[in-house]
């Protein structure tokens, strides 16, 4: 329960931060390559199962499965997309969007097979349960963690993308893939790294997600959307586009629900058609 | 089959495309013989043609004219909720049904078309769905007026021409959906091989031409959305009026995303790809998932994933290709 705006800011954060960590390699995945990837809900479901998997049958620690599911989501998309990504780069956006739809169902049909069709349950440890007492209301603490988390992993990614080698070289490449290849970068060494990276950020973020926003097969179909608002809100291509595209339509969605109830989904989707028809590219997208 | 006649002259392969030729003559009368041939499958019967019409009016959005839209179901469910509220409040007659469904989704279309003409990519797949969903929601408090989540009660049909009337077999279902269908087919394919069709075309191959040669992109655009919408809106009201019954899911983003899916899949551009896309879909799925329901989704998913790998352009650009290639292998001989 949450007794003030200041519980609702920070719920909202929360949800924003998930949806950011979950969007933000789909975005720099889209504005790199051109690439329409509407199957990266699947990988954050593929992350969020392992993470159960892991904790339920092999009784690992909650945190140990947290980078387990990073890394194994990143190697299944690196041979995802050295298979069958790469014959689709030069097909229409019309082809590309079929593609990767019968990959989400096919990967919903597979989970729904492997663990069953309802809602994983899953027992967070006792540190990450409770309230926090937090600059005087209560806060979840494993939405408290989930910032921190995020705040993390987005230090890190802002780091590498601006003071490393290979984070210039992402840069370029999205800049202008061309150009970027005819200065002798690896474009396409880029692209799969930025892509594992992606892919392994939106499995950790399926893993986290499973105590704030659940996890059954249906999970891609059913957030892909949301990945799709946060990504064209924010522009392709921009990791800073992301984030403040992600914490608006979290705070905006959490406010909207909370404030006006009878309005449902309705604030999320019509702020995001205002921000489209004012800025098409996205707040912070190229023309 | 001829194969596309390649003349110096465009005008006059234009008019050849109007001449109605034998596998559509073949094809129109195999949906008539398919009264006789599959008489305890008539409503599935409609419900492919209904899907079909609803298919062909994103062609000419999709394929003609190059604009991808992920928010159709919004002019398919205003028809239908239009032509079911008509029915409810005791007007039955079912083609007034269909002309307020065609004028209540074109007002909704013209509306949408202005937000549409100022962006591209994907934030007009974004704003088109937006635009759906908030019907969708719209419509779910409104439940006063549409049933909410119960959908639409007391819709009942007067018969067809005063003579015909709705069975629980599907005949007069089919054969109602079968002529209002046709008759939209033959609109479509009327405006897609006129000049206006032809401006379309321009428009997808080379929109910043078009302005260059003097063709109005964006007023081409508003009247092709709009009448997109108002077939859209028929095919809901063949809907509403075939099942008598209307429920909230004829606005849902999954119609949207399915009907793009037949689209794309029977091959976009050559209004045969949607009704064919919605035949195969329709069927395979009444066949598929009554075995097991579950799996449906896996095998749909092989089905797209197979189908863009190998048979690009859908189902009907794989056999165009398989006959350009047996022409090739004939003509070296």
């Amino acid at each position: 329960m949450f007794e003030s705006v200041l519980g609702v800011l920070f719920n909202g954060v929360a949800y924003g931060v998930l949806l950011f960590l979950m969007a933000g390699g789909l975005s720099v995945t889209m504005g790199m390559m051109g690439f329409v990837n509407l199957a990266h809900g699947a990988f954050a479901m593929l992350g969020g199962y392992l993470a159960v998997t892991l904790m339920g049958v092999a009784g690992w620690p909650f945190l140990v499965t947290l980078p387990a599911a990073f890394a194994a989501t990143a190697a299944v998309s690196v041979v995802a997309e050295r298979t069958l990504y790469r014959r689709l780069y030069r097909a229409g956006e019309l082809d590309q969007v079929l593609f990767t739809i019968g990959l989400v169902f096919m990967s919903v049909a597979g989970a729904t097979f492997v663990w069953g069709p309802s809602q994983q349950p899953v027992q967070m440890p006792p540190y990450l349960s409770g309230q926090v007492s937090l600059f005087g209301f209560e806060a979840s603490a494993y939405r408290l963690f989930l910032i921190v988390v995020s705040g993390i992993v987005t230090a890190a990614l802002v780091f590498g993308l601006e003071h490393t080698r290979f984070g210039a070289q992402v840069r370029a490449a999205v800049d202008n893939r061309r150009m970027a290849y005819g200065l002798g970068i690896d474009v396409n060494f880029v692209f799969t790294a930025t892509f594992a990276v992606g892919s392994g950020l939106a499995g950790l973020g399926g893993a986290l997600g499973i105590n704030l926003i659940g996890l059954d097969p249906a999970f891609p179909i059913k957030n892909m959307v949301y990945f799709l608002l946060v990504v064209s809100v924010g522009g392709l291509g921009s990791i800073k586009g992301t984030l403040v595209a992600a914490l608006l339509l979290g705070i905006c969605d959490t406010a909207g629900k909370y404030y006006v109830p009878e309005a449902g989904a309705f604030t999320l989707y019509a702020v995001m058609v205002g921000v489209l028809l004012w800025r098409p590219a996205g707040l912070f997208g190229r023309r | 089959m001829v194969p596309f006649v390649r003349s110096g002259n465009p005008v006059l392969s234009v008019l050849d495309k109007g001449r109605w030729r034998a596998p559509e003559i073949a094809f129109w009368a195999f949906t008539v013989a398919v009264f006789f041939l599959f008489p305890d499958h008539l409503m599935l019967g409609a419900q492919v043609l209904i899907t079909g019409l609803f298919a062909l009016s994103l062609d000419l959005l999709v394929g003609y004219t190059g604009l991808v839209s992920l928010g159709h179901a919004a002019f398919f469910g205003v028809g239908a909720y239009a032509a079911g509220l008509l029915a409810q409040a005791g007007w039955g007659e079912p083609f007034s049904g269909l002309a307020l469904a065609a004028a209540a989704a074109a007002v909704v279309g013209y509306a949408s078309s202005h937000l549409i003409v100022r962006v591209h990519g994907i934030a007009m797949l974004m704003i088109t769905m937006g635009v759906t969903i908030l019907l969708h929601e719209l419509a779910n408090r409104l439940s006063w007026i549409t049933g909410g989540d119960d959908g639409l009660q007391g819709v009942t049909m007067a018969p067809v021409l005063g003579l015909f009337g709705f069975d629980l077999f599907g005949r007069t279902a089919y054969l109602y959906a079968l002529g209002v269908v046709f008759a939209m087919f033959c609109l479509a394919r009327g405006l897609v091989n006129s000049p206006f069709g032809l401006s379309l075309r321009g428009i997808r191959e080379n929109g910043r031409r078009m302005p260059a040669i003097g063709s109005p992109m964006r007023s081409r655009i508003r009247t092709v959305y709009t009448m997109s919408a108002a077939l859209a809106g028929v095919a809901g009201a063949l809907l509403a009026q075939t099942t008598e019954f209307v429920s909230l899911e004829v606005l849902s983003f999954q119609r949207s995303a399915e009907v793009l899916i037949i689209l794309i899949l029977g091959g976009t551009g050559r209004l045969y790809g949607a009704l064919i896309g919605a035949a195969v879909f329709m069927v395979g799925r009444d066949l598929l998932a009554s075995a097991n329901p579950q799996y449906w989704f896996f095998w749909l998913g092989l089905m797209l994933v197979l189908v863009v790998m190998f048979a690009r352009g859908g189902i009907l650009g794989g056999l165009e290709n398989l006959l350009r290639f047996v022409q090739r292998r004939r003509n070296a001989r």
